[in-house]
């Protein structure tokens, strides 16, 4: 389980989050949606053991979260990290380098499904192909829990699809659990199980998908819209 | 193929719709077996604890049944599926008399135009 306690960060004096304090549990898609600027990206990078938070704690099964944590957790950036002049083989060979968890074999097998041809430089791919790579080296991975922030934003619609379908199939929903961020509501809803709202650093909501259709009527772009406009008020 | 979903009802339970639409059209034949729930839930592009509630959900309407070891399969039994059919008859002709009492139509107008239509 992946808990927050009264989590607070600051940048430059300006708070960015404020008392978040929630909990996650194994074996669930969680989407993080909020608009522009409310914090999603920051709070993934906390999550990761990249930044530390100003107060509050961050544990994983227990144990608080640190930039060791990263054997816990895989992380998905939301830029470009990679060497462009890596092929994804050598992204691959690369994580094998540095996570006992990776496995080379499963990347490649990841790979062929989302059709990546492993052996061009990334900076001779379109951005929805090393997006594919980012996605392939992630899963690549056998861990607990994925941080993915904003893993399908600007790709096309096929490719989405196909990103989806693979996060699906790739992951244990038993053991496993993936806290993505997006904007692509309405196209990632069918395989959230919960979503959680994010409104200038504050967690505004945390729902399960099927109670927000069950219980408001609505499907969660909707229900994150009308959060939005009646707090606005 | 992903599946596009309406706004209105759970996605489990349009599922489970879909389902039974397949079962009375006879595209899913008595004693069929179903694709495990993983297989499912790649294939339409749902959350696997969904396909895990649709399952749960037909067998607790008897459409189904879990065999230890072997899968889910769809019931055998006849009769169940002529009930379905009837079950779904009767719902279908309830969401109609909704959307006309919506709108103001008078059964027997309707009566009038479905025989017209032929």
């Amino acid at each position: 389980m992946l808990q927050l306690s009264d989590v607070s960060f600051r940048y430059n004096n300006k708070p960015l989050l404020e008392s978040l304090s929630v909990e996650l549990p194994i074996g669930q898609i969680i989407g993080l949606v909020g608009e522009n600027g409310s914090g999603k990206s920051t709070l993934l990078k906390l999550i990761a053991g990249i930044l530390r938070p100003t107060n509050g704690e961050i544990t994983v099964n227990g144990m608080t979260v640190t930039r060791r944590s990263a054997d816990q957790i895989a992380y998905l950036p939301d830029t470009d990290l990679f060497y462009e002049f890596y092929t994804a083989e050598e992204v691959f060979r690369f994580y094998e380098s540095q996570f006992r968890d990776f496995s080379y074999d499963k990347a490649c097998i990841i790979a062929q499904y989302l059709d990546i041809d492993k052996n061009v430089k990334l900076k001779n791919l379109s951005k929805g192909n090393r997006g594919r790579v980012k996605m392939a080296a992630t899963l690549g991975r056998d861990v607990p829990f994925y941080l993915m922030d904003e893993p399908f934003s600007g790709l096309d619609p096929m490719v989405r699809e196909s990103l989806i379908k693979g996060l699906i199939r790739f992951t244990d929903v038993e053991t496993q659990t993936i806290l993505l961020s997006t904007h692509e509501v309405h196209e990632v809803e069918p395989i959230l199980d919960q979503i959680l709202l994010l409104k200038s650093g504050r967690i505004y909501a945390q729902e399960d998908v099927e109670s927000i259709r069950d219980l408001h009527n609505q499907n969660a772009v909707q229900w994150m819209k009308s959060i939005y406009n009646e707090r606005v008020k | 193929m992903t599946m596009d979903f309406s706004r209105d009802k759970p996605i489990y339970s349009q599922l489970v719709d879909r389902i039974c639409g397949d079962l009375i059209k006879g595209n899913v034949q008595l004693g069929d077996k179903l694709p495990s729930v993983r297989e499912y839930a790649i294939e339409s592009g749902v959350n696997v604890n969904t396909v895990q509630r649709v399952y749960k959900e037909l067998e607790a309407m008897d459409l189904t049944e879990t065999r230890r070891g072997q899968g889910t399969f769809i019931t055998s039994d006849e009769k169940r599926i002529i009930a379905l059919r009837e079950e779904m008859m009767y719902q279908l002709a309830d969401n109609f008399l909704t959307s006309i009492e919506a709108l103001g139509f008078s059964k027997e107008e309707m009566v009038h135009v479905l025989q017209n239509r032929g």
